[in-house]
């Protein structure tokens, strides 16, 4: 069971990673890693609602959904919803200055598809309530690390002399292309013996 | 992207619809949605349902060769005993299956586990009388292709498992098989090939002590009357029952 | 107003919301929208299209949904009204593809749910569809699908011509061929669309200087 749960966190994190292995967040992940020290603050912020999601989600699946499967997406997309809501209030409330910092990001965590997606894996592949918390707390790291990286990428880039045809979109594109190439190396960290 | 920004964090700007107004626009959007969806799955769910046990069937008569029925079975108190195969069970399950005449020909045993990039999922056969792994099916995976996801293209690797003896445990060798339990790995995708043969020992060690003596399966026939006399329901769906009725 | 020029007025309009969503509005290319489900669906043309007709599908169904009950929507929970009308959509869709076709459901598995946070089709309720008649608004959801669904499938085909060397399943290039597998795994869905945007920023920097030239030209009196 430990064993499991390592290889669930690592295999969410590295090797099956939520951006750079199954093209979720790109929104904020190309919207918004232009700044190192915003990135990591809304991964922090991310992970945090993931965690959350993921608790509602293995509520709803165990008590709710198995006699109305068709109220899945629904649910999961209020719940989410409603979390980022919640977690507004609390920061604007506890840390004025940080909800400043975060600004137009916190709201778009709402249609950040990585948090959806990972209640629906969760649900899909049946996995238990701590077996789920493993799992939102490797996904949200990994995320925040796909985002910390191609921020600290791009803030580079502004310093160099980037071509005219190529600015823009297209060379972030370039680069998660790379950095999602160097990712799949993470691939068979847990060879079977 | 920017427009929906915008409006997502204008909100809350209070003119004259009332709160009930709010509310009723929500609740009416949420009841016609409901009503929506439940009509919708009551439609679609018999035909999703039926392409899963389709899909299962399928792949259970391809890992047991010259099998044309089944039954899902499970262990209770120590035995071998069939359920439905809408019916929802704590216990492990695994497939018998029986040829036409409803003679028992193997077991089809499922199983998943970590693989080069993610979770592999399988089905097996398994013959008790030769103690022999008859066949393999893939159900899931996410192998690299061109390499790893020839664990289901490649003719020559499932060529392993038609006769594979599972007494001592399987074993992945690279250079050619000499003995009746070896399996030659796929040349630049040996994780891979391991991976397959770790499900397929995992399995074995799960079931095989708990399975019944060759001969002593449980039969088509037999339960169908068992659970009769007992008031149990009546027979399994799907499978036609030889002798006896409702 | 005479009713014969409404109506030419509208036909014009219409098929101008029509065609910016095609080219020059495209969802993809130009504005960077809904990219998530964009790679991981790409990897095959079959996929591709599947997915360019599921989004339609959600797209112009709600849209044309919006576009009805616009003024019967009270601003302050449109955003959540939108949600739960492209959430049905989107839940619909997810069945129906089971059904029909379960094979290709499992390929694109947990993405035709994910539609429902496309930033695309959101975008376009909010844009769009709840601010203009019912016509207009099918016009724009129509030609923003198309042009989504275009993408998906040049890029898809694309993959999947250089990844597995076949499109929709066909081989192409015979047994020799060794396909360039990069291709079909995220990091080619990354690359690939980073290529295409280069592709399209340098044709807009090359008819922008054409543009200018002309401009240029004119002003000196060289050409009318």
């Amino acid at each position: 069971m430990n064993e499991n749960l390592f290889w669930i966190f690592i295999s969410a994190m590295v090797i099956n990673n939520f951006t750079l292995s199954y093209f979720l967040g790109l929104c904020p992940f190309f919207g918004v890693s232009g700044r190192l020290t915003t990135a990591l603050r809304l991964g922090l912020a991310t992970i945090f609602v993931m965690v959350i999601t993921s608790l509602c989600a293995s509520f709803l699946n165990t008590f709710i959904l198995p006699y109305a499967p068709y109220l899945k997406l629904i649910c999961f997309i209020v719940v989410i919803a409603s979390t980022v809501q919640f977690v507004e209030m609390v920061i604007k409330k506890l840390s004025p200055a940080l909800f400043r910092a975060l600004g137009i990001f916190l709201p778009l965590i709402t249609t950040n598809c990585a948090i959806l997606a990972l209640a629906l894996f969760q649900t899909s592949r049946e996995y238990s309530l701590v077996q789920g918390l493993v799992f939102a707390l490797g996904a949200g790291s990994g995320f925040t690390l796909a985002l910390v990286l191609m921020a600290g990428l791009r803030e580079e880039g502004e310093l160099s002399s980037v071509p005219a045809i190529v600015k823009g979109t297209a060379i972030n594109m370039i680069l998660a292309g790379l950095l999602s190439l160097a990712f799949m190396g993470f691939a068979g960290l847990f060879s079977s013996g | 992207m920017n427009e929906v920004e915008l409006t997502i964090s204008a909100g809350g700007r209070s003119q004259e619809p009332s709160s009930l107004r709010l509310v009723a626009t929500l609740t009416v959007a949420g009841m016609i949605s409901g009503l929506a969806l439940a009509g919708v799955y009551q439609l679609t769910a018999p035909i999703i349902a039926e392409n899963d046990a389709k899909a299962l069937r399928a792949a259970v008569y391809k890992v047991v060769p010259g099998s044309t029925q089944m039954q899902r079975l499970t262990l209770r108190d120590g035995a071998l005993m069939v359920v439905g195969e809408e019916e929802e069970v704590e216990t492990p399950v695994v497939y018998g299956a029986y040829d036409e005449s409803g003679r028992f020909v193997g077991y089809a045993i499922e199983g998943a586990g970590p693989g080069f990039q993610d979770t592999i999922k399988l089905l097996y056969g398994y013959d008790p009388a030769t103690k022999q792994v008859i066949g393999m099916e893939v159900l899931e995976s996410r192998e690299t292709p061109g390499l790893g996801d020839k664990i289901f293209k490649d003719a020559a690797f499932r060529a392993n498992f038609t006769a594979l003896a599972a007494d001592p445990a399987i074993v992945v060798v690279k250079d050619g098989k000499d003995r009746a339990n070896e399996v030659d790995a796929i040349t630049g995708a040996t994780i891979s090939s391991k991976a397959v043969v770790k499900i397929i020992n995992a399995g074995n060690e799960a079931w095989l002590e708990t399975l019944p003596e060759p001969g002593d399966e449980p039969g088509l026939e037999e339960k169908a009357e068992e659970r009769e006399t007992a008031g149990g329901a009546p027979g399994i769906p799907g499978i036609p029952l030889k002798e006896g009725d409702r | 107003m005479a009713q014969g020029d409404s109506q030419h007025v509208d036909a014009a309009r219409i098929s101008q919301e029509f065609i910016k969503g095609i080219w020059r509005e495209n969802p993809v290319f130009v504005m960077v929208l809904g990219m998530c489900p964009m790679m991981a669906v790409t990897n095959s043309a079959i996929n591709a299209v599947a997915m360019g007709g599921a989004t339609a599908f959600v797209l112009i169904g709600s849209s044309l949904l919006v576009s009805l009950l616009r003024h019967h929507i009270p601003k302050q929970v449109r955003i959540s009204t939108y949600i739960i009308i492209i959430a049905t959509f989107v839940t619909v869709a997810d069945f129906s593809l089971k059904a029909m076709a379960p094979t290709i459901h499992k390929e694109l598995g947990a993405f035709i749910s994910l539609i429902v946070v496309n930033c695309l089709i959101l975008g376009r309720q909010e844009a769009f569809a709840s601010r203009h008649p019912t016509r207009l608004a099918l016009a724009d959801a129509l030609g923003m699908a198309i042009g989504f669904a275009l993408a998906l499938l040049c890029l898809g085909a694309t993959r999947e011509i250089l990844g597995s060397g076949s499109i929709f399943g066909a081989p192409l290039f015979g047994e020799h061929y060794e396909p360039w597998v990069i291709m079909i795994l995220p990091p080619g869905g990354f690359l690939m669309l980073g290529v295409i945007l280069l592709v399209f920023n340098w044709l807009g920097q090359r008819s922008a200087a054409r543009r200018q030239a002309r401009e240029a030209l004119r002003a000196e009196g060289v050409i009318r």
